[in-house]
């Protein structure tokens, strides 16, 4: 009793849950400007990288690699507590979704430009052999087939990017994790944070089995 | 007649290998061109020159009087040219009738209504027009080939190039795809056709053109070229294909 007691109290349950909830909506609200920052970013990172002129391809490999080596932590604690040194104040919202953008852009990147090289060279003929300039090219054939080569990863980096917005705790950001701590602070009692992990698995899980499911398919798809 | 494509000197090296040795060849308005040779000669190479996706070293080419070159010019001038490949490249994200619509709606500027319209027309010509909404997997390899050369015409392109259309495809579907170019050639359509295929070539070409190592060795009549070839080479030649 003394576990169900401590762990999965019903009644701190309920009272904690409009924290819970209110939490949860900060978490999606950050993580999602964070997903579609970085797969824009990727995608401009990765085009750059294929195709841009000399000093901009080594950009892009630099950018790729600084932010795929750095941990997410230290970057949020650069943007939140280091950069008001040189006067540029962020808000946590602000701090949180530069730093998941930019490290979840570097790696939108490395996907997108392996699901480029995977489109066959007969696609980008054909339609260079129509007279498509390369904007068009891209958007109309490439692209398309592209993204749907590398749909199963690039899941799985949104899913990274919305566990990782528990670290914005760190820089005070009332998302699900932090409301959690507080609630458990409040009721003395660690329910809340039972609460909140279940609400991510609740949330990643679908995304996970969809992504285990569609790799399947697509292996099959290719025997 | 006017010459519609003006190949002149046109050489080509991959690395120290010279895989073209300066081609001299116009082809006139309407004409159509056949173009045999054993593998590796250049044959795919030549034709890829012109429309630039394979660059040339040293010459030049004209399209109706344009210089074929990088630069601003160029998607212009692939417009003019169409291709068809030997294995299709057909877009398979898309159903067959937006592959031959997307083209002249993007390149041509057609409204969906007039490019849509002109796919369906192209599609029934070459007798695809029960399949417009499919995707190209579902398709043969002969209708798919018969779909590329829809979505080239689309285009109303002034050079039509084949790059050996029938290679990829099962015996019993050469027949179809063969039977469609040739109804282009009697329409007037300016071609050029790699092909292995020598009964085509004697039925339908204007002109065969022979090639060895990357030069033109010969360049005849279809019944001079293959009842009186001139070359020890081209007889050689003929009498492995003829006879395997
Ligand atoms: N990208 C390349 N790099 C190096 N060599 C190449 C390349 N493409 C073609 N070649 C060489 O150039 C020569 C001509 O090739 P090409 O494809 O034009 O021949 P082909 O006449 O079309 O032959 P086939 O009948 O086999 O299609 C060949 O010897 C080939 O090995
Ligand atoms: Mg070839």
């Amino acid at each position: 009793m003394d576990i169900v007691d401590t762990f999965f109290n019903l009644a701190v349950l309920r009272d904690s849950l409009p924290l819970l909830l209110m939490g949860l909506g900060t978490t999606l609200g950050l993580g999602l400007t964070s997903i579609a920052l970085g797969l824009l970013g990727g995608l401009a990172i990765a085009l750059a990288r294929l195709y841009g002129p000399r000093p901009l391809t080594w950009l892009a490999v630099a950018y790729i690699d600084l932010f795929r080596a750095i941990p997410i932590l230290v970057l949020l604690i650069i943007t939140y507590y280091a950069l008001p040194f040189v006067g540029i104040r962020l808000s946590p919202f602000a701090a949180a979704t530069t730093a998941l953008s930019m490290v979840s852009a570097s790696y939108a990147a490395e996907i997108f430009r392996a699901g480029i090289q995977a489109v066959p060279r007969g696609q980008f003929e054909a339609s260079q052999a129509l007279g498509f300039r390369s904007w068009w090219m891209m958007i109309d054939i490439i692209l398309p087939q592209a993204v749907r080569i590398v749909i199963p990863p690039l899941t799985s980096n949104c899913i990274n990017v919305m566990k990782d917005t528990a670290l914005a705790s760190v820089v005070a950001m009332p998302d699900l994790l932090k409301q959690a701590t507080q609630a458990q602070a409040l009721a003395a009692n660690p329910t809340p944070l039972i609460g909140a992990a279940a609400i991510y698995i609740l949330l990643l899980l679908p995304l996970v089995r969809a992504v285990g499911t569609l790799e399947n398919h697509l292996a099959k798809g290719r025997r | 007649m006017k010459p519609i494509l003006d190949i002149r000197g046109v050489s080509k090296f991959y690395g120290s290998f010279q895989a073209l040795d300066r081609i001299d060849l116009t082809v006139a308005e309407g004409e159509v061109v056949v173009v045999v040779g054993p593998s590796g000669s250049g044959k795919s190479t030549l034709i890829r020159c012109v429309n630039l996706l394979e660059r040339y070293d040293t010459g030049d080419i004209h399209v109706d009087g344009i210089r074929v070159e990088t630069g601003r010019n160029l998607a212009a001038v692939r417009s003019e040219v169409g291709m068809v490949f030997q294995n299709f490249n057909l877009f398979p994200h898309m159903t067959v009738l937006r592959n031959v619509a997307l083209p002249p709606m993007r390149l041509r500027g057609l409204s969906r209504e007039a490019a849509e319209a002109r796919a369906r027309h192209l599609l029934d010509r070459v007798g695809i027009g029960a399949q417009a909404d499919k995707h190209p997997a579902q398709l043969s390899g002969g209708q798919q080939q018969r779909v590329a050369i829809a979505r080239a015409l689309a285009m109303e392109p002034k050079v039509l190039l084949f790059d050996e259309p029938t290679s990829a495809l099962d015996p019993e579907m050469v027949g179809e795809v063969l039977d469609v170019v040739q109804s282009l050639a009697r329409t007037g359509v300016t071609m050029i056709v790699v092909t292995h295929e020598m009964g085509f070539a004697r039925r339908v070409a204007d002109r065969v053109i022979f090639m060895e190592a990357g030069r033109i060795l010969e360049e005849a009549t279809p019944d001079a070229f293959f009842t009186a070839p001139r070359e020890e080479r081209t007889r050689a030649f003929l009498h492995s294909v003829l006879n395997h």
